[in-house]
């Protein structure tokens, strides 16, 4: 105890030095902390992605079933052929309708958790949020076929209380119909709204917790209605909430393969058909090229977001 | 009612309360589906409550093995995470400087692009570079995208700790490295551990990225994936399934409560 004492005054120790040359030296060490993370996102993450976009512009031979590294734009003209841009429309159709149901659903809860919930409710349903949101996915997509299936709890439900016929009127609608629960438009639509809901209702709470109460009682006081003071006042200002919580869920289901793989009808999306491409068939350009698709909506999406004031609600 | 009234509030409409509280009997339905049907069995004519298929899972090869490899990914992209992600925050949590911002979106882009393209960005760069699919590309996939929820934890902690604390123990004469140690990692601790249970929950259930980054390795998720076109053995993958449940819980509950109270909110974005 005492020599070391005595070390640390007659000659410093290499850490001291070091220690304090990091201490002087800010940039030096901004520099030290940031090149291991740097390095491994900018190099790892950052290059994979850009091998990947090269990729996209590979030439595939469909005869020979090989990739050559043949320069084309081929790939990117390709998806927009009728059956790729249809697989698009359709992923970009379900991404949108899915954004919506999860917002009109979650915004009752987030609102009445915020604003009714006392301390020990708040943190009651905040938990009961965050608990299906952390849930395994593949578990909860496997629960899901499980309550769809025709021996299901949904169809026995459907039956005891006589609404067979009705479930067939709906499952005959085109476009959100199908065989079954299982294999319809609607049974995917229910499956991704429910894993992605809490992904919306998070922000949309933090965007209501930071509104001010005697706001909305001042719109009362001032003669609002409430749906006045919900359109007025409100909802302008948990807007960005909203906008937040709906770039997950549409990000989300842009990408999503193992959802319309195991639920819903046969038709490809986005997701399935870079699954199938890259695997299977082994056309990498053009699953590289269907990559491309979600990162440009999302990038498109994300500069929207940005401008209604999103990022501050994360 | 369970819950006390708020002070000076009007109670919620009835609908209000009916809809928030429908919305919650959703998120827990499927869950509860999956608890029930793992605890039944069913022999044809009725069905019966039993432990049994716990028995028979937990002495199965492929399962525990999947167990074991989840595991292991999920502490080895832990610690990886740990170690960048604090570094991260430390560096960015008090300094301006240009590209700042393009660091913070970089960080994000793991968990905000969708997990196919992070997948096969990898994969693609894997193949370019010779490198067998396996153990290690499976820890490098899932680190980074841990790096982040580790990274929004403990930066939101360094910017509520007061940095006088950090000037005055060096007035005392402690050296970095000191009030490193005495200083700031027990002011970081709760939030290192918050964050850290959250990446541990993030990667023990991965699957979107996994499935590319794996080659043959079998994951829990993937097992259970595998599973699905197996009817037969129902039953075990219903036991199997609630425990990936209860692991995953108790890792979320700790790190809410860790959290409390503090401005970030842990697991906000996943």
């Amino acid at each position: 105890m005492q020599s070391s004492i005595i070390n640390a005054d007659t000659s410093k120790p290499f850490g001291r030095k070091f220690s304090n040359t990091l201490y002087r030296k800010n940039n030096l060490f901004l520099f030290l902390l940031l090149t291991p993370p740097l390095l491994w996102f900018g190099v790892v993450y950052l290059g994979s992605l850009f091998a990947l976009l090269w990729q996209s512009f590979y030439t595939f031979d469909s005869f020979s079933m090989a990739v050559s590294n043949d320069l084309t734009l081929e790939n990117y003209r390709s998806l927009f052929d009728a059956t790729n841009f249809d697989i698009i429309l359709r992923t970009l159709s379900m991404a949108v309708a899915v954004t919506l149901a999860t917002a009109l659903i979650g915004f009752p809860i987030a609102y009445y958790m915020t604003r009714y919930g006392s301390r020990a409710e708040k943190g009651f349903f905040y938990i009961a949020v965050m608990l299906p949101m952390w849930a395994s996915y593949i578990v909860k997509t496997y629960a899901w076929t499980v309550i769809l299936s025709q021996q299901g709890i949904l169809y026995w439900c459907i039956n005891h209380l006589g609404l067979h016929n009705a479930l067939n009127h709906v499952l005959q609608i085109p476009a959100i119909g199908g065989n079954t629960l299982a294999t319809s438009n609607l049974g995917r639509f229910i499956v991704f709204t429910y894993i992605w809901l809490p992904f919306m209702i998070l922000p949309i709470q933090a965007a209501l917790e930071r509104v001010p109460t005697n706001l909305l009682q001042a719109s009362a006081d001032l003669g609002a209605k409430p749906a006045q003071t919900f359109r007025r006042v409100l909802l302008p200002l948990v807007f960005p909430g909203v906008v937040a919580g709906s770039i997950f869920t549409f990000s989300l289901t842009l990408g999503d393969y193992i959802i319309p793989q195991l639920i819903g009808p046969s038709g490809l999306y986005i997701g399935t058909m870079v699954y199938t491409m890259q695997g299977s068939v082994g056309n990498m350009p053009l699953a590289a090229a269907f990559t491309v698709v979600p990162i440009t909506l999302i990038f498109i999406y994300l500069s929207l977001a940005k401008r209604t004031g999103a990022f501050d609600a994360l | 009612m369970l819950f006390k009234n708020k002070q000076n509030q009007p109670s919620a409409p009835i609908w209000l309360k009916t809809l928030a509280y429908g919305g919650l009997v959703f998120l827990h339905f499927p869950i509860v589906v999956i608890v029930i049907n793992a605890f039944l069995a069913s022999d044809g004519s009725h069905t019966h409550f039993t432990l049994h298929w716990f028995h028979v899972a937990f002495a199965r090869e492929d399962v525990m093995s999947a167990i074991a490899l989840s595991l292991k990914v999920a502490a080895f992209a832990t610690s990886l995470a740990i170690i960048m992600g604090t570094m991260t925050a430390a560096a960015l949590y008090r300094r301006n400087f240009f590209g700042k911002e393009a660091i913070t979106t970089m960080l994000i882009l793991p968990i905000a692009l969708p997990g196919i393209i992070t997948g096969i960005a990898l994969l693609s760069a894997m193949n370019i570079l010779d490198i067998t699919p396996g153990f290690l590309t499976i820890v490098v996939s899932h680190a980074t995208f841990c790096v982040v929820m580790i990274y929004n934890n403990v930066v939101a902690r360094f910017r509520r700790m007061p940095h006088n604390l950090i000037e005055a123990s060096m007035d005392l004469g402690a050296d970095g490295f000191t009030t490193f140690r005495f200083i700031i990692l027990p002011q970081l601790a709760t939030a290192l551990l918050a964050g850290a249970l959250l990446a541990f929950a993030l990667s023990f259930d991965e699957l979107i990225v996994t499935i590319f980054t794996a080659g043959h390795e079998i994951t829990l998720p993937i097992w259970l994936l595998n599973q699905l076109s197996r009817p037969r053995d129902a039953a075990i993958t219903n036991v199997v399934a609630m425990m990936v449940m209860l692991v995953t819980a108790i890792p979320i509950i700790a790190a809410y409560y860790l959290t409390r109270g503090t401005e970030s909110i842990a697991g906000s974005s996943r």
